[in-house]
């Protein structure tokens, strides 16, 4: 086994890590606060891929495509959380999840109307394109520029969460929603923040994604799925369970799927190791969760039930 | 009372509708109508099988796409080994379809409310990778079935036969259920819903209760899928995907949540517009996936306005709509 080879594995690893909790963080807090589940969180990831693809190829600066995507991701968040998700808050999940699986429908199909069936191309821009050496690992800038942005991005959330005054709201309100609004805040407006907030760290995680991933319809749906099984292992809820679970899940995945194959072949006959190997690693992380649930049913980071 | 006014009227009406449609389409020498409504029916008897858990025991499972691939994948799998006797197929498709219920349903109940919808659609998602990347089954191109299911008195072998099966399994089914919904053991699995604590105070057990209706419908359910091979002769991961798991859920909303015959007329109007939308543009999903939301937006039973006729009593259904808010019971 290369060890310069099992770094860059690694550092992969950590930089699908991130984008997970830039998913799941926004979609664990819309559901500690609001009790809503959506869906459609994946569809915002999608958003941002889409408007920071087009608008880095239209204008060639790739800062402003951050934040057009971004401010995109945000904006059809806020009109997502007026028209569908705001009328469900009181209602049960199934009408929640039905509702959220719909526009994920028409957001999918929208993406297809607009740009096509065919993957949308971007390139990394030319600055941040080359790669540098780490530990005798040739590793690319870019995706080391996305492991930083989810340092900045966790740092800004707890400092969000643990020492502002919309935080301490939040924190509030996960707990006693009501008693945050009796006492004269005004939670509608909480709410539509925080929905906000979700949906545009969900653009971010688009945008990033964009130049190492396709951009194409149906994108999001994969990566809602891992965010939900990072939310269930990290605790609904919790933001920092979201981190811990969102990197431990990324890395899990990464190196089960390029060690596993390698590790089953010194007992399989190769071909039968290849087979064996991929299935084992697709299902990998779906194991950690089940074997999670069986013995802390809450999640890792929620030690006990509200 | 082991049927309600509605049912009552609806149950014969239905099934001999349905039972006229192989003979119209062959007066009208239409056989994509046999096919169509077979898939219709298939559907349906999914749906009902999901109404079990999602109905009557208020579960919301999103991951019932994985029973309909277990069915699928039986006959799909056993036929690439050259065994087609029906009965074998049968009898691994069952048994594949009990041990998964049990173990992933051991898991799934261990929690309650939004994490059991996501941890069934996990463990649903799980089985999708799996038999992509599970290339000597076909992988993602999927596998085709070259023989289909032989009982010895009858074959699978063509649209019809696999509409006859169909259109009996879903009338014993229905019955089945009907007498379900009112029995002992369907009391509890909806009050389980209502109240669990009182269920656990009463002595039985909710897991218990829970895991074994969990066990049924998702045999049921792979039923669905051991005829949607049949009648596809086909089998592959995107059968699976987990648009299907929602589709159903859709299903049972439209027909309204509870009901013994709701799921089989939500899988008839949802398979219908969905045609005719397909029909009309193909971005149908883009007026598809506003009327789902609007669907849910509107909530309840969407048959309401049809069962005022019928002077319906307290049911399972009216129960969930007095039910408080949040889902969370317990």
């Amino acid at each position: 086994m290369n060890s310069s080879l099992f770094l860059s594995q690694l550092l992969n690893g950590l930089q699908l890590g991130v984008l997970l909790f830039l998913l799941s963080s926004g979609l664990t807090l819309i559901f500690g606060i609001m009790n809503f589940i959506n869906l459609a969180h994946g569809s915002l990831y999608m958003v941002g891929a889409f408007v920071g693809a087009a608008t880095y190829n239209a204008s060639g600066s790739f800062l402003f495509s951050l934040v057009a995507a971004v401010a995109s991701a945000a904006i059809v968040g806020l009109v997502v959380e007026h028209l569908v998700a705001r009328p469900l808050y009181r209602h049960d999940h199934l009408y929640q999840v039905l509702a959220t699986f719909g526009l994920m429908m028409f957001f999918n199909e929208l993406a297809i109307v607009i740009w096509g069936n065919r993957p949308y191309f971007v390139t990394i821009p030319e600055v941040i394109r080359g790669s540098v050496e780490i530990l005798g690992a040739q590793y690319p800038v870019y995706r080391l520029l996305i492991i930083a942005v989810g340092v900045v991005v966790a740092f800004g959330a707890w400092f969000l969460i643990q020492k502002t005054r919309f935080g301490m709201l939040v924190r509030a309100g996960t707990t006693h929603a009501s008693m945050v609004s009796v006492l004269g805040a005004n939670v509608d407006l909480l709410k539509k923040s925080l929905f906000m907030l979700g949906a545009a760290l969900a653009g971010l995680a688009g945008t990033l994604a964009g130049p190492i991933l396709s951009v194409q319809s149906g994108m999001g749906d994969p990566v809602l799925i891992l965010a939900l099984v990072v939310i269930v292992v990290g605790g609904i809820g919790s933001i920092r369970g979201a981190l811990f679970a969102a990197i431990l899940i990324a890395v899990i995945d990464t190196l089960g799927r390029a060690y596993l194959p390698q590790l089953l072949a010194l007992a399989l006959a190769p071909t039968a190791a290849n087979t064996v190997g991929s299935a084992l690693a697709s299902m990998l992380i779906y194991l950690l969760m089940a074997f999670v649930l069986a013995f802390r049913p809450h999640g890792l980071m929620v030690s006990a039930k509200r | 009372m082991t049927f309600n006014k509605w049912t009552r009227w609806s149950l014969p009406v239905l099934f001999i509708l349905l039972a006229a449609i192989p003979f119209v389409a062959q007066a009208l020498n239409e056989p994509f109508y046999v096919t169509f409504f077979a898939r219709v029916l298939i559907y349906a008897l999914a749906a009902c099988a999901l109404n079990i858990v999602l109905g009557f025991a208020g579960l919301v499972s999103f991951g019932h796409a994985m029973f309909i691939g277990l069915g699928c994948y039986a006959v799909g799998i056993l036929s690439d080994y050259g065994i087609s006797n029906g009965w074998v197929q049968l009898a691994v498709c069952i048994a594949v379809c009990i041990v998964v219920a049990v173990l992933v349903g051991s898991v799934c109940l261990r929690t309650s409310g939004i994490g059991f919808i996501m941890i069934t659609l996990a463990f649903s998602q799980m089985f999708y990778f799996l038999m992509v990347s599970l290339t000597p089954f076909g992988g993602d191109d999927g596998l085709n079935i070259y023989e289909s299911s032989d009982f010895g008195l009858f074959a699978l072998s063509g649209s019809t036969e696999v509409y006859w099966a169909t259109w009996v399994l879903l009338l014993a089914l229905t019955l089945f259920l009907s007498r379900l919904r009112s029995s002992p053991f369907g009391m509890v699995l909806r009050a389980t819903h209502i109240n669990p604590r009182r269920v656990d105070a009463f002595g039985y057990s909710v897991f218990r209760v829970q895991l074994s209706a969990y066990v049924l419908s998702g045999v049921i359910t792979g039923l669905a899928g051991f005829l949607l091979a049949n009648l596809t002769a086909f089998a592959v991961p995107s059968y699976i995907a987990w648009h299907l798991s929602g589709e159903l859920i859709v299903m049972i909303v439209i027909g309204g949540i509870g009901l013994v015959t709701g799921p089989i007329f939500g899988a008839i109007i949802f398979l219908l517009l969905e045609e005719v939308l397909k029909g009309l543009t193909t971005h149908w999903m883009l007026v598809m996936g506003p009327i789902i939301v609007v669907i849910a937006l509107a909530g309840r039973n969407q048959f309401a306005w049809l069962k005022t006729f019928f002077n319906r009593p307290r049911s399972a259904a009216a129960a969930i709509e007095a039910q408080p808010a949040t889902g969370e019971v317990r």
